[in-house]
């Protein structure tokens, strides 16, 4: 029987036994931001303990950073208190900082992978759950609490158990209007928001590998949101011709051999898996949320549900779901109002997100009364989007083009929803309260449906907003 | 570093209901703009219990009769979504220190043990006969016993689970795990040495 990539890459990584019957796993790169990271160094220093590998950390500011003006000191003086705090720790410990004059500040999660700092068969961890996304690039990638992160600082492993594998296949032909985000929505609402814990996922199939490594993180990404903490594909040529060049990857006679010992790593044809779940290309819609968790969404085309036709022992959950949204039982998803569109973050920030939405988005207007914010995941991002003009397109439409950063994902700064609007979102969280206003609402989709919801004012099909024919999906 | 053994947890309980509670809601993210973890168990629930005039909006934790409970019981798949440390801090800050759930997602899971607060899971039933024993007694004493695997109450018992590497590193004084890694000593240069890294170049 042979090999997951995840069983090589614990076996190659595996430091020793710990005396709980734990594992002690080496981390070949850490990631650290503002918001998790200071109290982590508060720890180290109780302890009089140094940053073991300082050159296998590398830190952003992304959470709080504002994305209308970086002009400092921030108007919000906790917001500054916790990027003065990180500048402290990266020059006290010398780890490499991407700070926001760096010209590469941005979201972790995107600016690992465009610098080459992610690459296959490495241990990655950051205090963040989303640091699933790296595992794009056959990475195994942790998000961790604040005590890992000292863990990781200090000693450059953490204590961890050892997942089950889950093989989830996608085969056939996705079908128009279908992007990555519909896929990982659709897996979510199939196997649920805990149908992922105790197991890694590993994605596969013909729709994997005919996806960009850009689509391959979206999918990763949202990987926590189904309960798995650890999300990966295979590494192929479609991540060897992505990382070639990038600043952090090797070079010369490095990289050959790389890429000969990344293509070793790929999962044996006959590797043992604990599970395997298949899904159809084709089942996949154009998929939005209509609840309080990503596992609550629906084809676009479907009624959010009516919970007297569901068992007893849900009927609480869904009305709670129902209550918040402010829907009706059994109404159309299709045609709510939209106060606010959100085009960013980890899930859907990055240069191809951006494109794609620009595509449907030039000559057309967004709304009157609708809010429109596109938030490039990357410093980097955003300058491509001006050299490429699609900042000029968002512009034009209407949107307010800003910086880089997590901005209204989760609305650690300024950008935040007000009272109980709804937002149709790019982003990965539907929860109460995420948006930063404990009664705001939130539609997950695509970044194409962000934009469709933007310019009609109501959560809308693409297909029949932009017509089917030109939607040519993936 | 001796740290002090978990063998049970006792005190009295309070029933926090629903699943897939996540860690927005159990520390909402403007109590994260902090760089201490210290003050955070006002911030527990804070959109859940108060409207944004400040006053109570109905919960069990604004329940006077629940006042002191050192024990939470929950529903499942608790604590899932954002990895934030600042949730399972809330909760020891607020003063638990146990909590007995359907399903724990994994983050929290782990993020709680290494702050020695046990994370049991039980079957649905048994928590809800606690949790209708705790509405009807609220002084009930409760005991979250994490050597036996087992919650009791009055004259009632029931089983629980916990991974074993958990259930050792609590009952052992090992659950933070930070001297345990720092004996790797010289392995960890070995292990450097030998696996890939990022260099610009």
């Amino acid at each position: 029987m042979g090999k997951s990539l995840y069983q090589k890459v614990w076996e190659s990584h595996a430091v020793r036994t710990l005396p709980n019957g734990q594992t002690q796993l080496f981390i070949d790169t850490h990631l650290i931001h503002e918001v998790t990271s200071p109290q982590a160094f508060g720890m180290l220093r109780d302890l009089g303990l140094k940053v073991r590998f300082p050159e296998r950390t590398f830190a952003t500011v992304d959470h709080i950073v504002p994305t209308h003006s970086l002009a400092e000191p921030f108007a919000d003086p906790q917001a500054d208190e916790m990027i003065r705090q990180l500048r402290k720790n990266v020059q006290e410990f010398g780890i490499t900082f991407f700070d926001v004059t760096s010209g590469q500040q941005g979201i972790v999660h995107v600016i690992g992978p465009e610098n080459g700092i992610t690459q296959p068969g490495m241990t990655i961890a950051c205090g963040d759950s989303h640091t699933s996304t790296h595992g794009a690039f056959g990475a195994i990638a942790f998000g961790i609490g604040t005590t890992q992160v000292r863990d990781v600082l200090a000693t450059q492993t953490m204590a961890v158990s050892k997942l089950k594998v889950r093989r989830i296949n996608v085969n056939g032909k996705l079908r128009p209007g279908v992007y990555a985000k519909d896929v990982i929505l659709h897996i979510i609402k199939v196997l649920g928001v805990n149908g992922g814990i105790g197991y890694a996922y590993e994605y596969g199939g013909s729709v994997f590998d005919n996806f960009s490594m850009e689509e391959r993180m979206t999918v990763c990404n949202m990987s926590i949101e189904g309960g798995a903490r650890i999300g990966y594909v295979n590494p192929d040529q479609t991540t060897f011709d992505y990382l070639k060049g990038r600043p952090y990857a090797p070079k010369g006679e490095a990289w050959e051999q790389a890429v000969a010992r990344w293509k070793a790593l790929a999962s044996d044809p006959d590797a043992h898996y604990d599970d395997i779940v298949n899904i159809r290309a084709e089942d996949i819609a154009p998929t939005v949320t209509w609840g309080i968790n990503p596992g609550q969404g629906c084809a676009i085309t479907d009624r959010v549900p009516d919970p007297a036709l569901y068992p007893e022992a849900e009927r609480a959950g869904l009305e709670e779901a129902l209550k918040h949204m402010k829907l009706r039982p059994g109404q159309p998803i299709k045609g709510v109002k939209v106060d606010v569109a959100f085009l960013g973050s980890c899930t859907n920030g990055r240069i191809s997100d951006f494109r794609e939405a620009a595509r449907y988005l030039k000559g057309r207007k967004v709304a009157p009364g609708v809010r429109a914010i596109a938030v490039p995941g990357s410093q980097q991002v955003a300058r491509q989007c001006e050299e490429e003009g699609i900042a000029q397109i968002f512009r034009e439409a209407g949107f307010e083009w800003r910086g880089a950063g997590c901005s209204m994902c989760l609305a650690m700064n300024p950008d935040k929803l007000v009272g109980d609007e709804l937002c149709a979102s790019s982003s990965n969280r539907n929860f109460k309260g995420r948006q930063g206003s404990a009664t705001g609402r939130t539609v997950l989709m695509s970044p194409v449906m962000v934009v469709a919801a933007a310019v009609t004012g109501q959560v809308s099909d693409a297909r029949e907003v932009f017509g089917v024919s030109e939607l040519v999906g993936v | 570093m001796a740290l002090e053994p978990i063998q049970q947890v006792r005190g009295r309980a309070v029933h926090v209901p629903g699943n897939d509670i996540d860690t927005d809601r159990i520390t909402p993210a403007r109590y994260l703009k902090v760089v201490t973890f210290d003050g955070l168990g006002e911030a527990l629930f804070y959109d859940e219990r108060f409207n944004p005039d400040g006053s109570e909006k109905p919960h069990p934790l604004n329940d006077p009769r629940f006042k002191g409970a050192s024990i939470m019981l929950v529903g499942a798949n608790f604590g899932c979504g954002s990895s934030r440390e600042h949730s399972p801090q809330a909760i020891y800050r607020a003063g638990f220190r146990a909590l007995i759930g359907e399903s724990f997602a994994e983050i929290f899971f782990g993020n709680s043990t290494a702050l020695s607060m046990p994370c049991v899971t039980a079957s649905k039933s048994d928590i809800e006969a606690l949790a209708q024993a705790i509405e009807q007694d609220p002084g009930l004493e409760v005991t979250v016993d994490v050597e036996r695997l087992e919650v009791r109450y009055a004259d009632k018992a029931f089983k629980v689970n916990l991974p074993a590497t958990a259930q050792k590193a609590l009952v052992e004084g090992r659950w933070d795990p930070i001297a345990d890694l720092l004996e790797a000593g010289d392995l960890l240069e070995q292990a450097s040495a030998r696996l890939p890294k990022a260099v610009l170049s």
